[in-house]
């Protein structure tokens, strides 16, 4: 197994080993491993439809990969479901936000708390019997609006998530993954819809969170050059199979890579429609 | 602070009139009133429960009318003193063990709850896993199962000739104090952060889950706990008529109850409240449609059922014409009241026995 280059001493925290996953005959994933090290922020890429967010969703539980397995933090996270997964510190956003949209962004956020909160609902029925269950209630409202103020979005806490700009919606995503207090991070393509200076900003942003909240990072990006300042190492996908994987230069001059980029002259559709609707 | 203050003091006031209401209404209003405001609490709890369910936590279940059923009965059977029941029992005799079953009033009313919990749990657990529209079709289909098992169970429930004589326990004190009892729970429930748990598995399962929610147990317990109130809702509505039968659990039980909900607001406190208000009152009004009428030399013979029509009718054109009812999914504030309030003091107190 390859390790990221000069990364060889660090903890690998997520292995994914010969992780395939068929729909039907399409290989949406082959044979794919990575190896994803402690603290690092990675990226993989590839053009439409390649199985990015297919992999996302194996991780996170909302697929069973078809062969191979998937360890976090050396436990086995193949089966889990995809709670399970968020409660072992792995969280996600997705490539087309799903926030809560008829809740505040505050509430967004505390939602995200829940997975960590120790107190049972019942015991908030009788504030006078459970004091500690009706403060930890005041505790997660209070590090909820903490942790929008370090996203830049206090201001909104009380607006209705619907109502904020597209920016401020995918900020608000991390946020509410970050709630959920994850030790590693999973960002479904964070800069779409993004020109490439928002995008710049937004990653170099995300390295940012990674220092404050000691996370690995692993995104999806479409735009190449978006990814290649701000990823330490990147595997690259097309159709389904791992083509390269390395640090940015290596990733940059490799011939197939700019083949897969480039050799597709159409751009790929949203693919073929499954059985059931795929998780973006 | 001060806003606080100022709705603990419009909360208290408010309880005391309707405590004054209560006290006043029995020796002043006729029996005919009395079980109209009777009937609005009881069906305010049967509001909220379904809409525990169906509005906060998005489970379409048309359940609830097989739930008061279980709840009215179990009351009933508990209460009945044994020589009731002996000469009750024409057509089969009673259980012998179901005899010389008794419980107080109120124990009866928790095992109501307690037992309409348990099966709703039990079709809970296979149906929820389905997900979706299965609910919807699965409850329609256990509320009959229910109401047929009723019907042919002489030996302990007398069958279709049901059950006379129940003691007449619920009085507006005993209606109103469950209501507000109902009303706490769901106030409290919906502010903690398990409210916002409800609602996340409603607008966004796969969301939810993401965020390390379990959706199936979260629906479960949503939907176990809104049985709970159905079974209650049942159990007061039988000690409030006296009578029970099956005929009384119908469809179309349910069908208003989901008016009360989808009126008031699918998700607001609030809305269910004034959806009972609205849709008990309708009820009884529309009740002259049925009677036979006489104008000028028309006879028009009274038709039963029409008010039901008249009914669904009216729950077609709200789900047409105004969706989200009359309160949305928003919830009284004395706020409203006081346009200009405190900035930065986001009251979130909500008015009783409003
Ligand atoms: N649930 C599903 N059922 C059937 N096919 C699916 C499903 N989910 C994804 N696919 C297919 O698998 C392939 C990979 O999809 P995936 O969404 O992972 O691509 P992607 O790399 O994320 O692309 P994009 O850049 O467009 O987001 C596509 O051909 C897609 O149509
Ligand atoms: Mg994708």
């Amino acid at each position: 197994m390859k390790n990221p280059e000069g990364k060889a001493a660090q903890n690998i925290v997520l292995k994914i080993k010969d992780v395939t996953l068929r729909f039907g005959g399409l290989v949406a994933v082959g044979d794919l491993s990575m190896n994803v090290p402690e603290g690092s922020i990675t990226g993989l890429i590839g053009p439409n439809g390649a199985g990015k967010t297919t992999v996302f969703n194996v991780i996170t539980g909302f697929y069973k990969p078809t062969k191979g397995s998937v360890d976090f933090m050396g436990k086995p996270l193949t089966g889990l479901p995809p709670h399970k997964v968020c409660e072992a510190g792995l969280s996600r956003t997705f490539q087309n936000i799903r926030l809560f949209h008829n809740e505040t962004v505050l509430e967004n956020v505390m939602i995200g708390s829940y997975v960590r909160q120790k107190g049972r609902w019942w015991q908030n029925l009788l504030p006078f019997v459970f004091p500690a269950a009706l403060r930890e209630e005041r505790e997660i409202r209070a590090g909820s609006l903490e942790l929008l103020a370090h996203l830049g979005l206090a201001e909104q806490a009380d607006a209705v998530s619907s109502s904020l700009p597209y920016g401020a919606q995918r900020r608000l995503e991390i946020a509410r993954a970050l709630a959920t207090r994850p030790k590693f991070l999973l960002l479904d393509e964070p800069a779409a819809g993004m020109n490439p200076q928002e995008s710049v900003e937004l990653l170099n942003f995300i390295r940012k969170l990674r220092d404050d909240f000691d996370l690995t990072i692993l995104l999806i990006e479409h735009d190449m050059k978006v990814v290649m300042g701000v990823c330490e190492y990147i595997w690259v996908l097309d159709r389904g199979l791992l083509i390269a994987e390395g640090s940015p230069e290596t990733i940059r001059t490799n011939p197939q890579v700019i083949e897969a980029y480039l050799g597709k002259d159409a751009p790929v559709g949203d693919g073929p429609v499954g059985a059931s609707p795929p998780v973006q | 602070m001060k806003t606080k203050i100022r709705n603990g003091i419009l909360n208290l006031l408010s309880l005391g009139v309707l405590v004054y209401f209560l006290w006043w209404a029995p020796g002043n209003l006729d029996g005919y009133k009395l079980r109209i405001i009777n009937l609005i609490a009881i069906n305010a709890i049967l509001g909220l429960s379904l809409n525990l369910i169906y509005g906060m936590t998005g489970m379409f279940s048309l359940g609830h009318a097989g739930f008061m059923a279980i709840g009215a009965y179990v009351s009933a059977l508990l209460i009945l003193t044994p020589e009731q029941k002996v000469t009750m029992w024409i057509l089969d005799p009673i259980a012998p063990w179901l005899l010389n079953f008794h419980t107080p009033f109120i124990v009866s009313l928790v095992l109501a709850g307690l037992a309409a919990s348990f099966l709703g749990w039990l079709i809970a657990l296979p149906v929820l896993r389905l997900g979706g529209d299965y609910l919807g079709i699965a409850t329609l289909g256990f509320a009959e199962i229910i109401r047929i098992l009723i019907v042919n169970l002489t030996p302990l429930t007398n069958g279709s000739l049901g059950l006379k004589g129940i003691p007449a326990h619920t009085d507006l004190w005993m209606s109103y104090g469950c209501l507000l009892v109902v009303l706490l729970f769901m106030i409290r429930l919906m502010k903690s952060n398990f409210g916002n748990v409800l609602r996340a598995v409603r607008d966004d399962e796969i969301a939810a889950k993401t965020m390390g929610i379990d959706t199936f147990q979260t629906r479960v317990l949503a939907f176990v706990i809104g049985c709970f109130g159905g079974g209650v809702g049942g159990a007061l509505m039988g000690n409030l008529i006296t009578t029970i039968d099956p005929k009384m659990f119908m469809i179309t039980q349910t069908y208003s109850l989901l008016m009360v909900v989808v009126v008031g607001g699918l998700g607001s406190i609030t809305g269910s409240v004034i959806g009972s208000i609205l849709v008990t009152t309708l009820l009884e009004w529309l009740r002259f449609v049925e009677n036979p009428v006489t104008i000028g030399s028309f006879h028009i013979p009274g038709i039963p059922g029409m008010r039901m029509v008249i009914f669904s009718v009216l729950l077609i054109v709200i789900i047409i014409f105004r969706r989200e009812g009359i309160m949305g999914t928003r919830e009284f504030s004395w706020d409203w009241f006081f346009p200009t309030g405190a900035p930065g003091e986001k009251s979130e107190t909500k008015g009783v026995g409003q």
